[in-house]
């Protein structure tokens, strides 16, 4: 009697916690909805964008969204690749985060350019001098290769299909894996390279840049993998505990590994206090969003999933510490982005012209709510393909069979 | 082919914004934007104090970062030697204006495309000179072939020291400014 009103409370809480995210995807859905369609009709005039700040919020969550795809697809290729059969269980289930991630970076992107329906000439009329053009090849070649390797792999659990054939599309996939891993480098890599190479930026014109880029995918790809196989993982047996501490241990490397590269990046600068890469350093630590790098990135995201990480074992502290990592990651592409563009090259400009309106050469910026709005649109768009996928593919998640034998 | 230069002879400029406001009038440039400016910047601390007044505009460098960092090919090199934007081309990535280091470019309102001076080709071509030089009252603008020797511009270069902005940045401008040398920096 004891037994059934506790499982009968564990199931209503369980209901009212699925109503409650179900409210808030709704709200998230209305509000994002209306800012697509506020940029579809009338382009980006409600953002803050600025001649002398072209790159804003959309920017930093385009490189978030792509970051957290090239992590969780390098995590998934490398699983395949050197055979790491502990963790081959969560291999479809990245590779299918990797596919969901992907166009919500698309998405921000596609709404930050002027012309979208011209996308189509980088393609056809490719500059390959531009680093842009070769980020567009990149990316197409990448979902393309996503797409056929989740094909491959869905067809290999089918029921009913011979050894043999599954054999071929599992070494399909591995060849796949070997060809996905440079790309995915690459274009990871390549986000950093093309902010690197752009030499009038002083803050980004770093060979760190490409590097800091794809150790910062590796980190926040693998912290949301870590999250969501802590969350919705379908058996929460000793496999699973043993999986959650595996990744738990990966995370906490990777944060290491990152932070020590932060810690170069600014403490390079800031050592004897001169030049202007020190003055820029100065405004992410220091400057009127010191917030952003202090509490948002640093606290909550790396401080206290370090600690967590480092204290316990317990695979639900894995992952809220794991989730921390993955939202918070935001806070560094904010901080990639926004600074390397706040001060003029040219000195004076900020101090120029005014027409008799009062308009100046703005140097100042920070995203207006249709910004946040279509961020938010993006966020519940993503939520709803990950819900629609996962029906749709309920195979990326292993059976408790096959979860039961992860780690023999 | 003509090798189109502008040299900003900065003694000669008075500040009267009448380059701004002829570009603007001249190109329809938006309210918020400029492809010409003039930039005021004093130093020193009173009562040692210089003004300097440096009109800025596209440098139509010879080695373009905005050119190389174009996905589509939109901004290009043309064969006169001055930077130009094929609206029709250009997808809206501002990859261009991020890489300017001089600032010379921006989104058109409302078109979504990159925009910034053309050196008033439109007016080169119809054998005038560009608005803003043509406007200067001080004769502090002024434009013409490098290559041809008896040019204005010719004449300025090799009687006065002249400069470019942001050398180091290696995008060999075609804008030349000459300074005033009457007080150090």
């Amino acid at each position: 009697m004891a037994v059934s009103s506790v499982s009968s409370i564990g199931t209503t809480n369980l209901v009212s916690r699925a109503r409650l995210l179900w409210a808030l995807w709704v709200l998230a859905a209305i509000i994002g909805g209306l800012g697509f369609l506020e940029r579809l009709l009338h382009g980006d005039q409600a953002t803050d964008f600025s001649s002398y700040i072209p790159w804003g919020l959309w920017v930093a969550a385009y490189i978030y969204f792509s970051g957290l795809s090239a992590g969780a697809f390098l995590l998934a290729a490398a699983t395949y690749v050197f055979r790491i059969r502990v963790l081959e269980p969560i291999c479809r289930l990245a590779l299918l985060l990797a596919a969901v991630t992907l166009p919500m970076g698309l998405l921000m992107i596609g709404f930050d350019l002027g012309h979208l329906e011209r996308a189509y000439l980088i393609i056809i009329r490719p500059q390959f001098h531009s680093m842009m053009a070769w980020m567009v090849w990149l990316y197409t070649a990448y979902l393309i290769l996503v797409v056929a390797m989740l094909w491959l792999s869905f067809k290999s659990v089918q029921p009913g299909r011979n050894p043999e054939a599954v054999t071929n599309d599992r070494a399909r996939v591995r060849v796949l894996a070997i060809i996905g891993i440079p790309l995915a480098i690459g274009f990871a890599g390549g986000v950093g390279a093309l902010f690197a190479t752009l030499a009038a930026r002083e803050f980004w014109h770093s060979s760190l840049f490409p590097i800091f880029f794809l150790v910062g995918a590796l980190t926040s790809g693998t912290a949301l993998v870590t999250a969501v196989v802590s969350w919705q993982w379908p058996s929460r047996d000793a496999a699973w505990k043993d999986l959650m501490t595996l990744l738990g241990r990966m995370l906490l490397v990777l944060i290491l590994i990152d932070f020590i590269l932060e810690l170069a990046e600014f403490m390079t600068p800031s050592w004897y206090q001169i030049g202007s890469f020190y003055e820029l350093t100065r405004y992410v630590l220091f400057g009127p969003y010191w917030y952003v790098f202090w509490l948002v990135h640093l606290l909550l995201g790396v401080l206290v999933p370090i600690l967590l990480l480092a204290k316990t074992r317990s695979p639900v502290i894995t992952g809220v510490a794991a989730a921390l990592v993955a939202v918070t990651f935001f806070a560094v592409r904010l901080n990639l982005v926004i600074p390397g563009l706040i001060t003029p090259e040219l000195r004076g400009l900020e101090k120029a012209y005014s027409d008799p309106i009062g308009n100046r050469l703005i140097f100042a910026y920070f995203p207006s709510w249709f910004e946040w709005q279509v961020l938010l649109g993006a966020i519940a768009f993503g939520v709803a393909l990950w819900y629609v996928v996962i029906r749709l593919f309920p195979w990326v998640f292993p059976n408790p069979a096959q979860s039961s034998e992860v780690g023999q | 082919m003509p090798r189109y230069v502008m040299v900003i002879d900065q003694r000669n400029c008075i500040g009267c914004y009448a380059c701004v406001a002829a570009c603007k009038t001249e190109n329809d440039v938006p309210l918020e934007h400029f492809r010409t400016r003039v930039v005021e910047t004093v130093q020193g601390e009173f009562p040692n104090l210089r003004m300097e007044l440096r009109s800025e505009l596209c440098n139509h460098c010879d080695n373009p970062p905005c050119v190389s960092n174009c996905p589509t090919g939109a901004s290009y090199k043309s064969k006169d030697g001055t930077v130009q934007i094929n609206r029709n081309r250009c997808v809206g990535c501002k990859a261009c204006i991020a890489a300017c280091p001089y600032d010379a470019r921006y989104i058109y309102p409302g078109q979504g495309f990159a925009d910034k001076c053309t050196l008033c080709i439109h007016r080169i071509k119809q054998g005038k000179e560009p608005a803003c030089v043509a406007t200067c009252i001080g004769a502090s603008r002024v434009f013409g072939d490098l290559d041809d020797p008896q040019s204005k511009v010719s004449q300025l270069l090799s009687e006065a020291n002249s400069s470019v902005l942001l050398p180091e940045a290696g995008t060999r401008p075609r804008v030349f400014y000459i300074r005033k040398q009457s007080k150090p920096d």
